[in-house]
């Protein structure tokens, strides 16, 4: 009975909220607009310390500082997008991925008075929690919490509705044209670059607010929160869900979250005690951490086999790659 | 023909382009006449593609200048130059795989509403100009026949299928002059028959073509003007019956076979 609750608690989790912002905003950069961003968790870690620094060290009220995190995050995005968005489509990926080292480096290594090394920021979110409506448990979670999470699952509602308006637009056609083709679009007299910019810039800032969530929900944000494997764990739920759909991120997010949480609970249940179901010959209690992933990645792996479109995708546009 | 008293729509002067130690394209003065369908013939590595891409924008020069409508545009960002009206198709047909044929068509028109980030959002902002465009869309798929093949995925269409979109949805951008690389390439007779008449009913619409072309018949046959390239110049322009005659030309393109018909020619190259 606890692994139901306990897989249903992580399917509406804090995490599972910054995971499925951080897949959205994957989702405009690379499902729709073909913008190859390996950096993810580098927007996310942006957009988290600038929030938190503001008001740990700078004590700017909430909103301020929310927009002193987001203003960062867009910087990052022109930064890296004014070199690598004229060149070819891998050149934006090498680029996005070392950023995104260097940023957790460079949080983790300099400026110690702001960013505290590797312990990290903390003791931000006062001014949050002051407005928390809600002052006793509520479904099992702590009120603090549940304040994170109303806020996190708001974010990723208008954050889908938005991105659904601009990609039934004309607005996101061009994306979506700019994926298959650039050189097509930009010879119909569309400005690809310019538009390209627009998607890394709005993926990224979609993103930040993840990381925002993030650091709301833990009080605090350390460098290693921001880990490469970060990004990869959003590509893999969005590929899940399925690219360039709404509900693809958001339905990729949950179920990854939720079935590593499960996995990760089946597997400690049969480990555990004095005589666990799996011999600790094979495998102990203290493994589990790792062994689930390898079961996550056996179902990834199937899935891609069997539904390589994901669980929205549709299945007629894969097989026109095939041609 | 002298070039003085021709109305020209595109005028080119000292265009030249090397990779390294090639020179692509090395051309002194080059002019398009207006409302005319200008066909730029040449051998397989003359740069007339290149020379289409300096043109549009796609590749920068190493020098030389142009003017369009008497506009310059050297060296113009290529959506700048197909917001003028220069708009061009490729040799290796870009359709838009997992858009519609429809999105592909609606694509085209410049200056959408919806196009812009703050306005895209809200649909009533340009829904009007979204329809008036569709309607526009189904007019051109239904000339070019295409309207039975409105909701397929493009990425689904047949290698003339997407020549053909591909014309149409250039149309869509409602240019002045429309610049097609190989329209006829790969395209099976009957379909070529009826893409020549759209080529000709273009030049009726008011419109300037320019395209390049390997089949010396259908040269013959729809061109006004005809524009040699051999080894990145200019080797000789004119009417097309001036040009074939030019021994200029028969040597550095049309060589021995020129006779010949054309596909004999493929056929035996083929084999040997």
């Amino acid at each position: 009975m606890d692994i139901i609750t306990g897989t249903l608690s992580a399917a509406v989790s804090v995490q599972a909220a910054y995971f499925c912002l951080a897949a959205i905003g994957l989702n405009v950069q690379f499902g729709y607009a073909g913008l190859l961003n390996f950096g993810q968790a580098g927007f996310l870690a942006v957009g988290a310390y600038g929030f938190a620094v503001a008001v740990a060290s700078f004590e700017l009220p909430f909103f301020a500082a929310v927009a002193v995190g987001l203003g960062c995050t867009a910087l990052l995005a022109l930064l890296l997008g004014i070199p690598t968005l004229r060149l070819r489509a891998d050149y934006l990926a090498i680029a996005t991925i070392a950023a995104a080292e260097v940023i957790r480096l460079f949080f983790g290594a300099t400026f110690r008075e702001y960013f505290k090394g590797r312990d990290g920021v903390s003791g931000f979110t006062a001014d949050f929690q002051s407005v928390n409506p809600f002052d006793s448990s509520v479904l099992g979670f702590r009120p603090g919490e549940f304040w994170v999470m109303v806020v996190g699952w708001t974010l990723v509602v208008l954050s889908s509705v938005f991105v659904w308006l601009l990609m039934r637009s004309p607005w996101g056609r061009i994306m979506k044209g700019i994926r298959e083709d650039e050189d097509a679009v930009r010879s119909l007299g569309k400005n690809v670059y310019s538009y390209k910019m627009q998607a890394l810039v709005l993926g990224g800032l979609i993103g930040a607010l993840g990381g925002l969530v993030l650091a709301l929900g833990q009080n605090s944000v350390q460098p290693d929160n921001f880990n490469a494997d970060l990004t990869f764990i959003v590509y893999t739920m969005l590929i899940l869900g399925g690219a360039a759909r709404i509900f693809g991120p958001i339905f990729g997010a949950i179920v990854f979250w939720a079935a590593l949480s499960f996995i990760g609970a089946v597997l400690t249940k049969l480990t555990r005690g004095d005589d666990p179901f799996i011999p600790s010959w094979l495998m102990t209690d203290n493994q589990v951490g790792s062994v689930r992933f390898m079961v996550v990645g056996l179902c990834l792996m199937a899935l891609m086999i069997f539904r390589p479109q994901g669980v929205f995708g549709d299945r007629k546009e894969i097989a026109l790659d095939a041609r | 023909m002298p070039a003085e008293q021709t109305d020209s729509i595109l005028v080119a002067d000292g265009i030249r382009r090397t990779f390294g130690g090639l020179t692509a394209v090395d051309v002194d003065h080059l002019e398009i006449p207006r409302h005319k369908i200008t066909a730029l013939i040449g051998p397989n590595g003359a740069g007339k593609t290149t020379l289409f891409n300096l043109l549009t924008g796609f590749d920068e020069p190493d020098a030389g200048s142009w003017t369009f409508n008497g506009q310059d545009v050297s060296g113009k960002a290529a959506y700048k130059v197909a917001r003028l009206g220069m708009v061009r198709t490729f040799q290796l047909t870009k359709v838009l795989s997992k858009l519609t044929v429809l999105e592909n068509m609606r694509l085209g028109p410049t200056g959408q509403r919806g196009e812009r980030f703050w306005s895209a959002p809200f649909q009533f902002l340009w829904r009007g100009q979204e329809d008036a465009n569709t309607e526009r869309a189904r007019e051109l798929l239904a000339r070019f026949k295409l309207d039975a093949k409105e909701q397929d995925y493009a990425g689904s269409l047949s290698g003339g299928q997407r020549k053909l979109l591909e014309m149409a949805r250039a149309l869509m951008v409602e240019p002045e002059m429309v610049m097609l690389d190989e329209p006829m390439a790969g395209v099976n007779p009957a379909l070529k028959q009826s893409l020549l008449g759209h080529v000709k009913s273009l030049r009726e619409d008011g419109m300037t073509v320019l395209f390049v072309e390997h089949d010396m018949d259908m040269v013959r046959d729809i061109s006004d003007h005809v524009i040699v390239m051999a080894q990145g110049k200019v080797i000789a322009q004119g009417t097309p019956a001036d040009v074939m005659g030019d021994q200029r030309v028969i040597d550095a393109y049309l060589g021995e076979h020129h006779d010949t018909d054309i596909t004999q020619e493929r056929a035996t190259e083929e084999t040997s």
